[in-house]
């Protein structure tokens, strides 16, 4: 058993699926009810990023920017010394993407609460195509010194991880999706920054997974017992800061890891994992995500398939890892 | 400030503070010196005679803001700091060493006083920005004013430009910018590297009030800071014709003294004695030192 409430319904075909984003726009709007200090800025993305749902909540407390990413974040530095607690959203792959010399200045060395919303992350942007299918947001941001990194699994989570941004009183980034996802987690289950969950208790192998990825894992692990294994399911939300704890007592059970990211795997939430354990608990690692390679365009559905980042395309590759790699249980 | 400085006390001040500059670059070994000289009269004004501030109150709640967007010209501001109070005048030689408040390009959360952190060009205009925006129309408090001082080699960054129409779009009336027009950039003059004029023109395309004034007349800072608090309707630029180095002559009107790579740009021991004596004797004209 876990104490995370999964959807009874989450592998049915009629699941619910919902953008996270949106989850984000209703997040923010609490947030917003919660603190009057809550402001939020946005790239001329409004209604796609789902701001849309502070601004007519608070239209006083919002502020066009315009497509100018650089000043969007500085503004938002700016704005944050006077009190406020801003929020930025726009596309991944211009915020952090161009910007990223400003957050790291302005908002990180600087040591100001200013959210950084980073949406249509991930090749499920779809059609649009490579230029605006951000992959390389976890690595960028994970790297930098004060940053909070969120990726949240669903769209329930996400309304739970904004309010929580909101009142952590440190730069933050939240990664969005722009396509709707299956919700696999409901109202009980919990969120804390910083705390991953076991979804599913296994023996033979960690599924890690981060964002929406995580759902895919489950499927995953179900197609997995069918065939005889065991798997460990744990959501791991929050990239930075890792709950070591949690990760490594999974790691250290089953002796094998597997991670799962729609992202370059390089520098991001598997080479996260990669780094935790390779100082603290070395297993065999199988990491999934994109292997150093742009996405383009292509329906939602297609990529994701065709990039293997679906329960059913990842299966093959996890069982040859599971067939070939023992499970490493030195006993720690 | 509480204490009203007559424009005299003004210019003597400024003097101090581009002692303070030569000491500390000498100390320092590295650093940039003919921005900091050149920004005296400005800085010395807006701490001394045209800022609501507080020095042993950093984050009074009624104070007025300054952001230093060109921040490699910190050790203009770090001496003024000093001067007016916020910290002793003995930190001041601790610049750019480990374990200093004093970092070499400004860090907010290390020194009380600091708004921001800057160092990469065209940030601080933003920031500003941000704060004069919170001040007109979230917070509403029109008695207070955010002052920003920008290099113009710094005009080359994107960043400014998307301020400068953000501040004009929004009339951010409580915004003054002095703008360090000195000319010169690190690879040249900054009509060679990057032209920048029609200056004036572009500002007020973007709807800025625009002034241009000599940026070493305290009398004409102090004027164009009025001016600027008196336009109620658009954000304020002013572009101060300033000369690098200003005050000591062998670094006047020469970018090779702008600074930045080590041991470059800053006075070796020789060149600071000699930069000191001329600006405590005011270039020979005061024959014994001491008073005004």
């Amino acid at each position: 058993m876990s104490d995370f409430e999964l959807n009874p319904h989450y592998a049915s075909e009629d699941v619910k699926q919902e953008p996270n984003r949106v989850g984000f726009g209703r997040g923010l709007k609490a947030a917003g009810e919660a603190n009057e200090a809550v402001v939020a800025l946005c790239a001329d993305l409004t209604d796609s990023t789902q701001i849309s749902i502070f601004k007519e909540a608070f239209p006083d407390r919002y502020i066009e920017m315009g497509v100018a990413e650089q000043n969007l974040v500085t503004v938002a530095s700016g704005m944050a010394r006077a009190g406020k607690i801003p929020f930025t959203a726009s596309y991944a792959a211009f915020s952090p993407g161009r910007n990223w010399e400003q957050i790291r200045t302005t908002i990180c060395l600087n040591q100001q609460p200013v959210k950084i919303v980073g949406a249509h992350a991930g090749v499920s942007v779809g059609p649009d195509g490579a230029t605006h299918q951000m992959l390389e947001d976890i690595a960028l941001m994970r790297v930098l010194p004060h940053m909070v990194v969120v990726a949240p699994g669903d769209s329930i989570e996400a309304e739970k991880a904004t309010r929580a941004i909101a009142e952590n009183g440190k730069p933050s980034y939240i990664r969005l999706a722009r396509e709707k996802t299956p919700i696999f987690s409901t109202d009980n289950s919990p969120f804390e920054i910083g705390k991953a969950y076991v979804l599913r208790q296994g023996d033979d192998v960690s599924l890690l997974g981060t964002g929406t990825m995580t759902y895919q894992l489950l499927m995953l692990s179900r197609f997995l017992e069918t065939a005889g294994i065991s798997a460990e399911v744990v959501h791991v939300p929050t990239i930075k800061p890792l709950d070591e704890a949690t990760i490594l007592k999974s790691i250290q059970k089953t002796g094998r890891v597997v991670t799962a990211e729609e992202a370059q795997i390089a520098g991001g939430f598997g080479s996260a994992i990669a780094e935790l354990i390779s100082e603290k608990s070395p297993a065999p690692l199988h990491r999934i995500g994109m292997r150093d390679r742009f996405g383009e365009s292509g329906t939602p559905g297609e990529l994701l398939t065709y990039f293997g980042l679906t329960g059913e395309t990842m299966l093959p590759g996890v069982l040859k890892f599971i067939d070939t790699v023992p499970q490493y249980k030195p006993g720690y | 400030m509480s204490d009203d400085l007559t424009v005299t006390q003004l210019k003597h001040k400024a003097s101090e503070i581009r002692q303070d500059i030569i000491k500390m670059l000498e100390a320092a070994g590295s650093g940039h010196s003919a921005g900091p000289l050149d920004l005296a009269e400005i800085v010395t004004t807006l701490y001394f005679d045209i800022m609501n501030i507080r020095p042993s109150q950093p984050n009074w709640g009624e104070r007025d803001f300054f952001f230093l967007s060109n921040g490699h010209c910190v050790p203009v501001q770090y001496a003024a700091m000093a001067e007016a109070g916020f910290f002793d005048k003995a930190e001041l030689l601790t610049l750019r060493k480990r374990g200093s408040r004093l970092q070499g390009h400004p860090e907010r959360t290390k020194l009380p006083g600091l708004e921001n952190t800057s160092g990469p060009l065209g940030s601080g205009l933003s920031q500003a920005a941000g704060v004069a925006y919170t001040l007109q129309y979230i917070d509403k408090q029109p008695h207070r004013f955010v002052y920003a001082v920008t290099g113009d080699g710094e005009l080359d960054e994107g960043n400014i430009w998307e301020a400068a129409m953000f501040a004009g779009k929004y009339k951010l009336s409580q915004l003054c910018v002095f703008i360090d027009r000195n000319n010169i950039q690190i690879d040249g003059n900054t009509e060679d590297v990057m032209p920048l004029e029609n200056l004036a023109g572009k500002w007020e395309s973007f709807g800025w009030h625009v002034q241009e004034i000599d940026g070493h007349n305290i009398e004409s800072i102090q004027d164009a800071a009025s001016m600027a608090k008196a336009i109620t309707n658009q954000p304020s630029v002013v572009i101060c014709h300033t000369i690098p180095g200003k005050g000591v002559d062998f670094m006047e009107y020469d970018y090779h003294w702008h600074g930045g790579a080590p041991g470059s740009g800053v006075p070796n021991h020789e060149q600071a004695k000699t930069a000191l004596k001329k600006l405590r004797t005011l270039d020979g004209k005061i024959t014994h030192e001491g008073g005004l």
